[in-house]
């Protein structure tokens, strides 16, 4: 077996016992990059030489005797998360050398618990889209079938897992950003409880939705990623003061006493029978470990697209208003006056998808249309925070399909937004309500391409979906089935 | 026809705070450009804010003295607009749910008393300044300003004359000053106000067509702006015009207002929440800490300045109008227990170098000039020779005893020793000393003014007043 193929833990175990170095662990890791890149293209920038010395100074520091928890393990981020040594894109040409002085408290954990970052990977632009087809750079490729999309917008953090290109990756989730490609790659995702980990050098794009999590090999990564980049921080406001568990000591094996809500809202038209033939089974699976299965209602799931697509875009005409040109980033330099300026700058920076969304924000928050956009869209956003109250009122976690249908062609869609913000349904009420959601491999398509679950919980109950996932992992037998990469 | 003016004025105080409103730099005046900044004030991608709450407290202690009701929760919204001095490209500030609503305070204009109106009071950060140089191609942006925190006050339109703006803005002033949550200072900008001002028929309700007034860094020209766009307005009227709604800065070279230049657009700022700050909740037990640590203000001062120290109203004004000189005087008082001899002293000889907002940097302390004061009564000096000390103090901060002592002023109140020089002069103006005898006994003061030039005006005047009157009722020897 490869170094590469190891899982976070299955590595994390080799360093301990002196079986392998953190040299040999990234050399393998590296070359594997060399190998399959071309194939999924799942990196945006790659730091080769820090990274080997990264790992020569995490090989001294374990013979010292001073290893941290993720000492000289080799992973990768969403090129949305600031770091300090490489340059932060965005997927977006407006940011295309733009090196922060700064990196993000998630980043900061990683390195303070020994880490190794060995790129950054690719996403759709500022976040927006569930293709990476919005990459201004590379658009990844899902590992399982060319030609197919990888999802988005953490596209190339689920990549990076599915083709073992890292041992774990961080990814970042507005309205499924990590758990659709999670499903659609056949990789784990979870999107943790609004404001468990830390937002500070995530770069925003919707800032009531927002959170960084963890794509992970298997469900055990997840929660020793969970470990590491959840607390409090300081510099986030809106990051909650809530004790940390010791998450993988949620993976126990049976559920008993747990009881899971299947709410037939997420189960309605248009979803492909494969998918809910493969959730299903899943379920079945659940039950034999225990749990208890009873029908949920969350009525208002109908609104959730036209909630978000209000809320989501209003906060980013917003927070990307900094991209002017005048401190960082790109700027046309050929302009005669400021508004001229302002006006190339960001027409030649932004993408179309990012243009169409600071547009529809734009308008959302003007003067007269506030109140029927806006502020109605928040208004409903709390009778969908409600809904969830109540269900987890009668059960624990409530399971679902993650996406309606299984991975589809690159280009298919990339010219109808409207069908693509539809396939978003069954992920963004968890960041309207702010709850925790999580993807877990379930099955595969008759194509051989990967489906997911999708289990959500209370607020700050990531544990509760740990185990569940745990248990369905250990049931569904597929945690060993890789795509062939040559 | 005649007119009335309406006045409104918007009042930004920076707060005085040691780092600004989000993050952790400093709020000091004058570093080199862009020293005093940090990812957060940058608005680097991916930072948050996270609020100082001493400007929380700043603002409650202002709500708390001018009357305005304070929201237990607030929240702040984005005001979004494209501007180079704007970091984020929003400004942080508060719409829906600003700290404080409906207060007042009362002023003073030619002795009639009168409650002007406050809307509300809000928090928010400052933006950064631009710097165009000239015969340059490009401008320059100064960061260190940007995120700054200021408390934007909003008056009613209350104000009726250019006189009941400025006193409204100085009460304002006053007000902060002795609050200690800003300095106020005018010339740096820490203490800002834009005026809204209309005219409308005597006797009308509905407002006339307002312009807004920038630019009017000084006290004296707020006055000299509004004074001249009351005439301005007042001719456009008159000449059966219209007033535009427009923007005006002042323009104190020119002593006018001027349009501001560059096409103003209507700007929508798409206010919102900003979701990155979570509300902030003010319970009773934070507001009843404030008002516990809150300084007497200067209404109730002046107050017990006219009864405690029984001075009149206009001397009781005049030192409470800042805290510094309020404490000055009270200090003095401690050691010399005249007030109202001490109040015309710092009404006159300490107030002409030193305005009431500059006390501070004046070396005399209080102790100091009380004790001048008392060597004037002890009769160790006369009061005109105090003038000369005081000058001297105020120049070396040097305690009187030792200036009189250095310098020789010392009165001579020795009656022999004048009695001398006073036959001498006697002698030698005997047609002065007949009128005296005649009855025109004026002319005494002639005599002492002879004696005064001889001893460099040391000597005692009611000893010199008792020995001329025995000298000319004596009559010629």
């Amino acid at each position: 077996m490869e170094f590469f193929s190891l899982t976070l833990a299955q590595a994390k175990k080799q360093l301990e016992l002196g079986n392998i170095t953190s040299v040999q662990l990234t050399e393998s890791i590296l070359s594997r990059i060399a190998a399959v890149e071309p194939r999924v293209k799942a990196f945006i920038t790659l730091d080769r030489d820090g990274a080997l010395a990264q790992a020569e100074a995490a090989d001294r520091q374990r013979r010292a005797g001073v290893a941290g928890e993720l000492c000289g393990l080799p992973l990768a981020v969403k090129d949305v998360l600031c770091t300090s040594t490489m340059r932060t894109t965005c997927g977006s040409k407006i940011l295309e050398n733009f090196v922060p002085p700064y990196d993000a408290t998630v980043i900061k954990k990683l390195k303070d618990a020994g880490a190794i970052i060995v790129g950054k990977l690719a996403m759709d632009e500022f976040a927006m889209g569930s293709t990476c087809e919005n990459c201004a750079y590379n658009v990844p490729e899902n590992p399982w079938k060319p030609g197919y999309v990888a999802g988005g917008s953490s596209g190339g953090s689920a990549v990076a897992m599915a083709a073992d290109e890292s041992l774990a990756s961080l990814g970042s989730d507005t309205g499924g950003s990590i758990r659709q490609p999670a499903s659609l790659c056949g990789v784990v995702g979870m999107k943790p409880t609004y404001g468990r980990v830390s937002r500070y050098g995530l770069v925003a794009f919707a800032s009531s939705l927002d959170q960084v999590g963890p794509l992970t090999k298997d469900v055990r990564d997840c929660a020793l990623m969970m470990n590491v980049i959840s607390g409090h921080d300081q510099r986030d406001a809106t990051s909650v003061d809530t004790p940390v568990p010791d998450y993988t000591a949620a993976l126990q094996d049976g559920l008993k006493g747990v009881r899971i809500g299947v709410p037939p809202e997420y189960f309605s038209q248009g979803l492909d029978p494969e998918v809910e033939q493969v959730v299903r089974t899943g379920i079945e699976m659940l039950r034999e470990a225990g749990a208890e299965i009873k029908e949920v209602s969350l009525p208002h799931t109908e609104y959730c697209v036209a909630v978000y697509y209000l809320i989501a875009p209003a906060e980013a005409s917003s927070n990307l208003a900094r991209y002017d040109g005048v401190r960082y980033g790109y700027r046309a330099g050929d302009a005669d006056s400021l508004v001229e300026m302002y006006s190339k700058t960001r027409s030649r920076g932004f993408g179309d998808e990012v243009k169409r969304r600071v547009l529809i924000g734009t308008y959302a928050l003007s003067a007269g249309y506030y109140d029927a956009y806006y502020k109605k869209a928040s208004r409903v956003r709390t009778l969908i925070r409600d809904d969830f109250k109540t269900v987890f009122d009668q059960c624990d976690l409530v399971v679902s399909p993650v996406t309606p249908t299984p991975a589809w062609m690159i280009g298919e869609k990339a010219d109808d937004p409207l069908a693509l913000y539809l396939s978003d349904i069954l992920t963004i009420s968890a960041n309207l309500a702010g709850i925790p959601g999580l993807s877990v491999p379930a099955g595969f398509s008759g194509s051989g391409l990967p489906i997911g679950m999708q289990m959500q919980a209370a607020h700050f109950n990531e544990e509760v979906l740990l185990r569940a996932a745990w248990n369905l992992e250990l049931r569904a037998g597929i945690k060993d089935r890789k795509p062939e990469l040559g | 026809m005649e007119f009335e003016t309406v006045i409104g004025l918007e009042i930004h105080a920076q707060m005085k705070t040691r780092s600004k409103i989000f993050c952790g730099c400093s709020t000091e005046f004058g570093a080199p450009p862009n020293t005093h900044v940090c990812p957060v004030c940058l608005g680097m991608p991916g930072v948050l804010p996270v609020l100082n709450r001493q400007v929380v407290e700043n603002a409650i202690k202002l709500a708390l003295a001018t009357e305005l009701t304070i929201n237990r929760e607030n929240r702040f919204a984005r005001k979004n607009y494209f501007y180079p001095d704007l970091p984020k490209g929003y400004q942080i500030s508060q719409f829906e749910l600003p700290i404080a609503e409906h207060g007042r305070v009362e002023i003073e204009v030619d002795g009639a008393r009168r409650w002007i109106g406050i809307t509300r009071a809000h928090m928010e950060e400052d933006a950064g300044k631009l710097i165009h140089a000239e015969h340059e191609p490009e401008s320059y942006v100064d960061l260190n300003r940007a995120g700054t925190p200021l408390l934007e006050i909003v008056s009613e339109p209350d104000l009726r004359s250019p006189d009941e703006a400025v006193a409204y803005l100085k009460k304002i002033h006053a007000i902060v000053r002795y609050l200690d949550i800003s300095d106020g200072n005018m010339q740096e900008g820490s203490f800002r106000c834009d005026a809204n001002i209309s005219l409308r028929p005597m006797g009308r309700q509905e407002f006339g067509i307002r312009t807004e007034l920038k630019n009017m860094n000084s006290f004296k020209n707020v006055q000299l702006a509004l004074e001249y766009e009351v005439r301005r307005q007042r001719d456009v009227l008159l000449d059966g015009g219209e007033v535009v709604q427009e923007t005006l800065l002042w323009n104190p070279d020119k002593n006018r207002t001027e349009p501001m230049r560059g096409k103003e657009e209507a700007h929508d700022y798409r206010y919102f929440p900003d979701p990155d700050l979570p509300p902030v909740f003010i319970d009773e037990e934070w507001i009843e800490r404030m008002r516990a640590s809150l300084p007497e203000l200067p209404d109730p001062r002046r107050q017990r300045f006219m009864t405690a120290f029984d001075l009149p109203a206009y001397d009781a004004g005049i030192l409470t109008a800042s805290r510094e000189l309020a404490d000055y005087f009270e200090t003095a008082c401690a050691t010399y227990d005249q007030p109202k001899k001490l109040s015309n002293w710092i009404g006159t000889e300490l107030l002409r170098e030193y305005g009431p907002e500059r006390i501070g940097e004046c070396p005399v302390r209080p102790e100091s000039l009380a004790r001048l004061l008392i060597m004037i009564e002890e009769g160790a000096i006369s009061g005109k020779i105090a003038k000369t000390v005081f000058a001297a103090m105020l120049e070396s901060g040097t305690e009187p005893d030792v200036i009189v002592k250095e310098k020789g002023l010392v009165q001579m109140s020795d009656e022999g020793a004048l009695q001398a020089l006073v036959q001498e002069i006697v002698a030698v103006n005997p047609a002065q000393a007949q009128q005296f005898r005649d009855g025109k006994t004026k002319v005494l003061g002639f005599f002492v003014g002879q004696l005064m030039q001889k001893t460099k005006g040391q000597a005692n005047p009611q000893i010199a007043n008792k020995l001329f009157r025995q000298a000319l009722a004596a009559g010629p020897e």
